[in-house]
């Protein structure tokens, strides 16, 4: 009786492994991002919860920052509704993760397009949206000039990132030996930075300024002039969905552009009938580029109408106002003499 | 529920094979042993493919590329070695702070079990409450606790607490003197080594006369004279075996001298801390769990309570500790992997920085699961053998 129990157990065990190989089959296929975003009724961003400025969770539990308003453009785009959106928060360490498993649809999060990224670590890259390089924070008190000054210095970083690596290509070829001291977590390494466990911090220089200005004595420490790196940051997603790429892409240069021709969420309204060819054709009367995308017409008109253009969000979260007064500098439009350039809408 | 008929008892009836309970038992076994196949096989096809639909590669080729990050601490490793160096690096940091830990926590949790069952009640309501307060707490809150609320707030290197001996913490770490080996070293080392061997041999000889004769045989005696007096002659004969090497203050930390990290300092302590409370379970559990005529007859025969304790007691209750023993032992190691939150880079931190690096997360992960089932596996072996011994003693 036992036997046969035992048997009969097996048997409807082998039938759902069986079961389970046939239904596994479609998992081969593509996955297309839109379609799930779409069918789920709302957008999945990964983002920053750390990083004043750029990606951060406010005490009264709203995201904020220039990363932040990239994905409420997008959500804006695809379902003319900012607020059709839910951030994963990650650390340096996890943000991959979540696009490799699909938990999350986009990443906006201070992170640096490298080829290794691009191509082993299955991610794909869109325009960058913040030209940066990586920094050295260290005490006044400790009357540091120089990075080559830092010999045998101790040095706090967060596993995860570019910066890691790049501070051991720095150091090892000014032949500066250093101690790294590598946290996971970035309250961990500027916290052990603050209370005195390194006499460095180095992450992007955006982030050093960011985290300063989250520092119980901002006025203590100084970043070195010296520039370690180039980081320039932008959205990142899943490897191999060419037309999530293009809604990503285009998203931000339509931002770009809208700032080139002065279009902002407060004028948007007046610019739908321009004379102005590419304005008309971006703000809804190209109907054949969205369409292909499987967005609406309207797509652009939405995104600048809730969050605003490139210069807006800059403004808003970095510029002048707000603790860190970021000059525009590199990320000035190409006609300012900057690097923020888009390919034209037509 | 109905007779099996092959089960009747009406004799030995031929039964059909497909009724044959050998049969059925052979088949079960073949059943089973294909669902194992087929669902291993199901696994591992469908991660190939979904990696593959995701652009990943797989292998273990890249290992062999540069690792390229620092590590904080360890041996001897650069920026320039390859993924599986780093790798080695991370392991041997783990056992470090285990093998410490394991050795810490056994010695704690001993004396907080003996003192959880104490007669004197200060010792044993103290006793009480460090375990139930330190096993109620999530250990990675402990970790933490203990890296920025304690080890951190230690004063700066240049303002160091300096302890005598030449001991200086900061919280920059913990730097203490160091023996550096001279070149008498060499000529010294038999001499320790034989003091070392001769140790154990003495003490038996010394305990099997006093079974045999009865008199006390002083073993710690004859022991502790050939463990000290043989290294001692031979730094008569040979010179002076070490040199003391004391930190020195550089530039930005202590020189020289050995400098034990904050981060090793604070995962050592959150984790020997953390196991010794369920430890002193385990020992308490262990003497409870012995009959209290033997502490009886012990007291009736004229053992004083430290006698009765550690010649009746402890040997009788090593037998019911040793196996939950080694699960404590086995918890301590696999909660190593809480280490990156104060920042040292044990294995399973190492191998998330390369799993971020390249993106290989099946693999990464597989090297992890391989590593502590390794070390998991080697610790209950050794511990397991142990056991053996002490249950074969049983009378
Ligand atoms: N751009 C670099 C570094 C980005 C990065 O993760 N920076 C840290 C340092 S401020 C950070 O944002 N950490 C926040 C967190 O992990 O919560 C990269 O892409 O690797």
């Amino acid at each position: 009786m036992r036997q046969r129990r035992l048997l009969r157990g097996l048997a409807t065990a082998l039938l759902a492994v069986v079961g389970l190989l046939a239904w596994s089959g479609p998992g081969e296929a593509q996955v297309n991002i839109l379609d799930k975003v779409k069918k789920r009724g709302k957008l999945i961003c990964a983002v920053n919860a750390k990083l004043p400025g750029f990606g951060y969770l406010t005490p009264q539990g709203r995201y904020e920052g220039f990363d932040v308003d990239f994905c409420r453009a997008l959500a804006a785009a695809i379902f003319s509704d900012s607020g059709r959106l839910e951030f994963v928060p990650t650390t340096a360490k996890e943000r991959f993760t979540v696009l490799q498993t699909g938990e999350a649809d986009v990443l906006f999060r201070n992170t640096t397009w490298t080829i290794s990224r691009d191509t082993s670590v299955g991610l794909d890259f869109g325009p960058t949206t913040f030209y940066d390089g990586q920094g050295m924070m260290v005490t006044k008190k400790s009357g540091i000039k120089k990075l080559e000054d830092m010999k045998n210095a101790s040095i706090c970083v967060q596993t995860g990132t570019t910066t890691e690596l790049n501070l051991a290509d720095q150091f090892r070829k000014r032949g500066v030996p250093y101690k790294a001291v590598v946290f996971e977590d970035a309250d961990a390494t500027a916290g052990a930075y603050e209370q005195g466990r390194c006499d460095g911090f180095t992450t992007d220089i955006s982030g050093l300024i960011s985290r300063k200005s989250i520092m119980k004595d901002p006025g203590a420490h100084v970043i070195l002039p010296q520039v370690m790196s180039k980081e320039p940051l932008g959205p990142a997603w899943a490897h191999g969905d060419n037309n999530w790429g293009d809604v990503v892409k285009w998203l931000v240069y339509g931002l770009v552009i809208a700032e080139e021709f002065g279009i902002t969420s407060k004028n948007v309204d007046e610019h739908v009938n321009s004379k102005e060819p590419e304005i008309a054709r971006m703000l809804g009367g190209d109907k054949e580029a969205p369409k292909a995308m499987g967005l609406d017409p309207k797509w652009l008109y939405n995104a600048i109408k809730q969050v605003g253009n490139y210069g807006e969000i800059f403004a808003r979260h970095l510029g002048p106002g707000t603790p860190f007064s970021l000059e525009r500098g590199v990320n000035d439009l190409w006609t300012k003499g900057g690097l923020i350039y888009a390919p034209p809408i037509r | 529920m109905p007779p099996e008929p092959s089960r009747s008892p009406a004799g030995p009836a031929r039964v059909a094979w497909w009724r044959n309970e050998r049969v059925h038992r052979v088949l079960a076994q073949v059943v089973f042993l294909l669902a194992v196949i087929a669902v291993a096989g199901l696994l591992y096809a469908n991660v190939r493919s979904q990696l593959r639909a995701r652009g990943l590669t797989t292998g273990y080729g890249f290992l062999y590329g540069q690792a390229g990050f620092p590590i904080g601490e360890g041996i001897e490793y650069h920026e320039g070695d390859p993924y599986w160096y780093a790798f080695l690096v991370g392991v041997v940091n783990t056992i470090r702070v285990s093998f410490f830990g394991i050795v810490l926590a056994t010695i704690l949790g001993t004396f907080t079990g003996i003192a959880r069952l104490s007669s004197n009640w200060l010792l044993s309501k103290l006793a009480g409450a460090y375990i139930e307060i330190i096993r109620n707490i999530p250990l990675l809150i402990q970790l933490v606790f203990w890296y920025f609320a304690v080890i951190l707030q230690l004063p700066g290197v240049k303002e160091s607490v300096v302890l005598p001996g030449s001991i200086f913490l900061s919280n920059r770490g913990t730097a203490l003197p160091l023996l550096a080996p001279t070149a008498a070293f060499s000529a010294w080392l038999p001499f320790a080594a034989a003091g070392l061997v001769l140790a154990p041999l003495l003490w038996r000889w010394r305990m099997r006369r006093q079974e045999l004769t009865g008199r006390p045989g002083r073993g710690l005696v004859w022991a502790g004279g050939a463990l000290l007096g043989l290294p001692a002659l031979g730094w008569l004969v040979a010179g002076q075996p070490f040199l003391v090497e004391l930190p020195e203050m550089g530039g930005f930390n202590y020189e020289g001298g050995l400098i034990l990290t904050p981060e090793f300092t604070a995962v050592l302590i959150g984790l020997t801390v953390y196991t010794a409370a369920f430890i002193a379970e385990v020992v308490r559990a262990g003497i409870q769990a012995v009959h209290v005529g033997q502490k009886e007859a012990a007291r009736a025969l004229g053992f004083h309570p430290g006698q009765t304790l550690r010649l009746v007691i402890l040997p009788q209750s090593v037998r019911v500790i040793i196996p939950p023993l080694i699960s404590q032992y086995l918890n301590l190691a696999k909660n190593s992997s809480l280490a990156v939150a104060a920042g040292f880079p044990d294995l399973f931190s190492v191998a998330q920085t390369i799993f971020n690096q390249t993106g290989r997360s099946v693999e990464v992960i597989g090297l992890v699961m391989g590593s502590y089932l390794a070390m998991s596996l080697f610790t209950s072996l050794v511990l397991n053998l142990y056991n053996r011994r002490v249950r074969l003693v049983e009378r």
